[in-house]
């Protein structure tokens, strides 16, 4: 028997998929010319479906701290942060994310995934209770998945039924509300002013995951916490330097006394080997240029509003009412027409990413518009225009 | 509430996501007989911690295979507390 044949309806479904030229899961970036456009299939294309939100990723201070980092400590540390994994650079990244957050403490971790993974296996033990929105990100499931904890979820942002679900626990029970400040596949916002007003009362401890709002929501762009005013009520914020910041990494902040203890009970944390110099110091430029950021932060708010105004013009049918985020993401009507759009769209220049079940709820196919500060406007036209005309070389009829 | 009152109930429940016309029995499976993919389960539990009042943790989904199942899991959180 080989193992791998459970699988198999995966591969079929994979398989009836009618592409000709490109694949969205094969896809190979050939070069990369710049934060928003690279060469694909041998043709120059614009990059709208990367979560590099806020452009970092050759932002000059940043490649410049990173080139010294890597010329002066090396390509990496080999070793865990509890090890010998624990350089300098490592704790003034952790100590520019507290002070960015105002929290007193920061924990670095691997990747944005193992921060999740640690956080809330760690947090919550056998006897405590996990409380989660049905569309969490995969990190979550598995972090709940990893620690022994019960799990309850409520429908996606319906402050009710998280709600009727937390009148049921125990009262005496351990409880950990984890919610997103904006959901990665059609990028809406959560009610986190209610959500976790309520959680309090119901003596939760609260861990907002603001991976998709770092850098451009709230004041300072810390996420949609800040953005509703209702920071005061997260103990735990996680977060990641692989959108905004432009590299690789995640983190958590508290402002927790016993915080610390983390760094030995965290398995994600204390069993993989820590981030490269280069990567620690490219993130934390990356991090302080966010304070000079105004400019790129209503750029890319106007990128995102113009993007999603010029859709919604055209008569596409968008998953939000309007930009919550600078996620635009497209439903179209079935996975068939999914597969011509985006292929289509590929032909014309335009990368975007392709969502359809099992990564979204049954019914739901969209073509997810990811947009950075980078952007020109001339360039969120174009998008429009492509979007076009794919949308008259497939037959989809437009409202 | 007995047993069988349970799985009456759920039965009114899974009818509306019943696709496949299938007759909803005691050993009826979710994924084969009643092709429920995994967000129409997800629907379906909320549906059935609503009625009854209870939580049923993400954590036994793995274990409720069919109908029966899951009326003795209701049954057991029922007298003794999720």
């Amino acid at each position: 028997m080989d193992l791998l044949d459970k699988f198999d309806h995966i591969v079929q479904q994979r398989a009836s998929l009618p592409f000709e030229n490109i694949d969205p899961f094969t896809v190979v970036i050939e070069e990369i010319l710049s934060e928003t456009e690279a060469v694909i299939g041998g043709r120059k294309t614009i990059l709208a479906g990367t979560n590099n939100y806020m452009g970092m990723t050759f932002n000059e201070d940043a490649l410049n701290a990173a080139k010294h980092a890597l010329e002066t400590q090396g390509t990496g540390t080999t070793g865990s942060r509890v090890l010998n994994g624990t350089y300098s650079g490592h704790k003034n990244l952790e100590k520019t994310i507290a002070e960015f957050y105002d929290q007193a403490h920061c924990m670095v971790f691997s990747t944005g995934y193992q921060a999740n993974l640690g956080m809330i296996s760690t947090l919550a033990g056998k006897d405590d209770f996990v409380i989660i929105d049905a569309d969490s990100h995969a990190s979550i499931y598995d972090g709940c998945a990893l620690g022994n904890a019960s799990t309850v979820r409520f429908k996606h942002n319906n402050i009710d039924h998280m709600e009727r679900r937390l009148k049921r626990l125990p009262e005496d029970a351990g409880k950990l509300l984890v919610v997103e400040g904006i959901y990665s596949m059609i990028g809406d916002t959560a009610p986190l002013k209610e959500m976790l007003a309520i959680a309090k009362n119901y003596g939760c401890t609260t861990l907002v995951d603001e991976a998709h709002s770092m850098g451009y929501c709230g004041e300072h762009g810390r996420g949609i916490a800040e953005q509703q005013g209702v920071e005061h009520l997260v103990d735990y914020t996680v977060g990641t330097f692989s959108k905004s910041v432009g590299t690789v990494g995640g983190f958590c902040v508290s402002n927790n006394p016993k915080f610390d203890i983390l760094r030995y009970a965290c398995r994600p944390y204390v069993f993989t080997a820590s981030l490269p110099p280069s990567v620690i110091a490219g993130a934390m430029e990356a991090v302080r240029s966010f304070s000079r950021s105004g400019n790129r932060m209503a750029h890319l708010w106007g990128n995102a509003n113009r993007l999603h105004g010029g859709l919604k013009n055209a008569g596409f049918n968008l998953a939000t009412e309007s930009a919550e985020s600078p996620i635009i993401a497209v439903n179209l009507p079935d996975m068939m027409v999914a597969t011509h759009f985006w292929e289509q769209l590929m032909l014309e220049g335009v990368y975007v990413n392709m969502a359809v079940p099992p990564a979204t709820p049954v019914g739901i196919n969209l073509m997810r518009v990811s947009i950075c500060a980078q952007h020109t406007s001339e360039q969120i036209d174009q998008i429009i225009e492509r979007f076009i005309r794919t949308a008259k070389k497939i037959g989809l009829e437009l409202n | 509430m007995t047993n069988a009152e349970i799985f009456t109930k759920i039965c009114t429940l899974i009818a509306p996501l019943n696709k496949t016309g299938t007759e909803v029995q005691p050993g009826t499976t979710f994924q084969h007989d009643l092709e429920m993919d995994s967000l129409t389960v997800m629907d379906l539990v909320a549906e059935i911690e609503d009625e009854f009042d209870i939580l049923i943790p993400l954590n036994l989904l793995p274990d409720l295979e069919t109908v029966q199942h899951v009326t003795d899991a209701v049954e057991k959180i029922l007298t003794k507390g999720a």
